[in-house]
């Protein structure tokens, strides 16, 4: 019994020993090698660096020379200066698509800050049933865009829209209207949707900014006489105007480059009439082939998102250095 | 007080009762059609005898249909494989990176924690047609890896700033302590400030999951045979044939499409609004 003791208060001592050991081994001096702060960060970020590299910076860089050269599908290009942006400049129905992308872009953003605002001055009231109300607002955001598109594309369907349905039952209409067959409304469906779809974001995201705001403030505004609006004007807004500006920012550039709202719900058409940069790109890159001319047309998105992204970067810093 | 009540009525009962049905209408839309007998879905929008918020013979018949006339089960399934693996990938990378730029001292750090936040902004929109040709000749076209490599370039700018942030807001002093104790720098970060940031870890994964099952362009372009697309790329392009809309299919595929995304988002929503509310704070 004793003897027994004695062996498992040896074996516990060999594995004292053991411990250290491994210490003079090769890992070991890995890992003393990671010790140095230089060297850690560069095994850290090297598989981010590499991913982003491999799959953003060189695409970048083959996109610029695809858009100077006339390749298209099996046929290697010959490089041909700015001809490719020249010509989609020039082109009737590409001007008809940079007019649509600022359109779009301008008045889904604007919808959807205001909508977005106004849901979450409501949200950030107090009610029963306000959690199930807030996680049920996201679900626009949550569903894959092209699956509720396919709803929305059934509402506005030509012979058997609800909506036309519910409007010739209240007795506002006569006749159908040409929700997605008529080039002008079609746009604008297409921007009802987007705010739709983008509008929980917006309302979700200034939410968490309104709850960070301290009630006190308010109380203060009131005793002092102002009124709900003069209070939103003065204190909310104020205070919110950080959140909102990075919000808008992040939504114009998904708002500007998008592609599977349209894609699903008007194809660019009628006639070509309601494409953006991205659809159009896909248009000619993909569908017609022709790569050189479709990667022009997608690198026209680039100016505008230099901007906005510079606009961002700018910002950030300033609010760093404050 | 009866005044009181009155104004709250409109300024607040009645607007969010708006919001509601107007956020949730399509959904409702969706899958009362899904439901719907062909005869009743294709009934002329002023026939007297139309219903359209409502079915008395509700009937399966599109599920069966969908899952008999296409491999839905394997696009839900090819879907639900590459988000898991591209987000595993993300998180991992977004991790790693997110820890140096928090903690770690070294040149160029503001640089590149300023190029990754650029590369979170370049829309998949603007690179599509050479990010084809790319995956031409890496012989990837069609294979679920062309997305769990793809889906990684607007995933690991996202968590590895998300991370970052979150990393940020962990006390040095507990690394620190750690150190004294005597673990390396390598365990220190493996060991203590890992399991400390689960929760942001855990945000950054249901937000990058729900991003890839939302992913379309990559899908549409990178995949062509249709037992390998994903749902959304399935759904477009299987369930449409010639310029006949099979509607009653199509919402039955877009209901069954969203539920899984929509669980998991119902499991995790604490989580979720973290990773969104995250995603734009600088």
């Amino acid at each position: 019994m004793a003897n027994h003791v004695l062996e498992d208060a040896g074996s516990a001592a060999q594995l004292e020993v053991a411990l250290p050991h491994p210490a003079t081994s090769k890992p070991a001096r890995f890992e003393r090698f990671l010790e140095n702060e230089r060297f850690l960060a560069f095994i850290l970020l090297a598989p981010a660096v590499i991913l982003l590299s491999v799959f953003i910076a060189y695409p970048f860089v083959m996109g610029v020379w695809l858009s100077l050269s006339s390749t298209s599908v099996g046929i290697p290009g010959q490089f041909v200066g700015i001809r490719n942006f020249v010509k989609a400049w020039n082109d009737s129905i590409f001007q008809q698509t940079l007019r649509n992308t600022f359109v779009y872009t301008f008045w889904a953003t604007l919808f959807k800050l205001t909508l977005g605002m106004w849901l979450a001055l409501l949200l950030n009231r107090h009610f029963r049933g306000k959690r199930i109300v807030r996680a049920s607002m996201l679900l626009p955001f949550i569903i894959p865009t092209v699956l509720s598109t396919f709803a929305w594309r059934w509402m506005f369907d030509p012979t058997f829209s609800v909506l036309n349905w519910v409007l010739y039952r209240g007795g506002f209409i006569m006749t159908k209207l040409p929700f997605l067959s008529d080039g002008a409304w079609a746009l604008w469906c297409a921007i009802i949707v987007n705010t739709w779809r983008g509008m929980p974001f917006f309302a979700i995201t200034l939410l968490a900014g309104l709850q960070t705001i301290n009630p006190d403030l308010h109380e203060a505004a009131s005793l002092d006489g102002a009124g709900a609006w003069h209070r939103f004007w003065h204190v909310t807004w104020p205070l919110l105007k950080p959140v909102t500006i990075v919000v808008v920012v992040f939504s114009i550039i998904q708002t500007f480059s998008d592609f599977q709202l349209i894609y699903v719900l008007t194809g660019g058409g009628p006639a070509n009439s309601t494409h953006l940069l991205a659809t159009y790109a896909y248009q000619l890159g993909v569908a017609a082939g022709l790569l050189g001319e479709g990667a022009a047309i997608s690198l026209f998105m680039f100016p505008v998102l230099l901007v906005v992204v510079w606009i961002q970067l700018r910002y950030l810093r300033r609010l760093e250095g404050v | 007080m009866i005044e009181q009540r009155w104004k709250k009525w409109v300024y607040f009962y009645i607007p969010l009762a708006v919001f509601i049905v107007g956020t949730l209408f399509p959904f409702y839309w969706m899958a009362i059609t899904a439901f719907r007998p062909d005869e009743e879905l294709y009934r002329s929008w002023r026939a007297v005898n139309n219903t359209p918020f409502w079915t008395l013979q509700p009937t399966l018949a599109h599920f069966q249909d969908l899952l008999a006339k296409t491999t839905f089960p394997r696009w839900l399934w090819n879907t639900f494989f590459i988000a898991v693996a591209s987000t595993g990938i993300s998180l991992f990378c977004g991790l790693l990176a997110g820890y140096a730029l928090a903690r770690l001292k070294f040149p160029m750090a503001g640089a590149l924690g300023t190029g990754i936040f650029v590369t979170y902004l370049v829309p998949p929109t603007l690179l599509f047609i050479p990010l084809a040709d790319i995956i031409r000749n890496f012989r990837l076209g069609n294979t679920p890896w062309a997305l769990i490599l793809t889906y990684p370039t607007f995933l690991v700018p996202f968590c590895t700033w998300l991370l970052m942030g979150y990393f940020k807001t962990i006390p040095r002093e507990l690394e620190e302590c750690a150190r004294i104790d005597g673990a390396t720098r390598f365990g220190a970060m493996l060991r203590i400030i890992f399991p400390i940031a689960v929760p942001g870890i855990l945000s950054a994964g249901i937000f990058a999951f729900t991003l890839s099952w939302n992913e379309f362009i990559y899908a549409l372009i990178f995949l062509s045979s249709p037992e390998r697309k994903t749902v959304p790329v399935g759904v477009v392009s299987e369930l449409i044939r010639g310029d006949i809309y099979f509607w009653g299919q199509l919402m039955a595929g877009a209901l069954l499409g969203s539920v899984p995304v929509a669980l998991v988002y119902s499991f995790f929503v604490e989580y979720y609004v973290t990773g969104l509310t995250g995603s734009v704070k600088g």
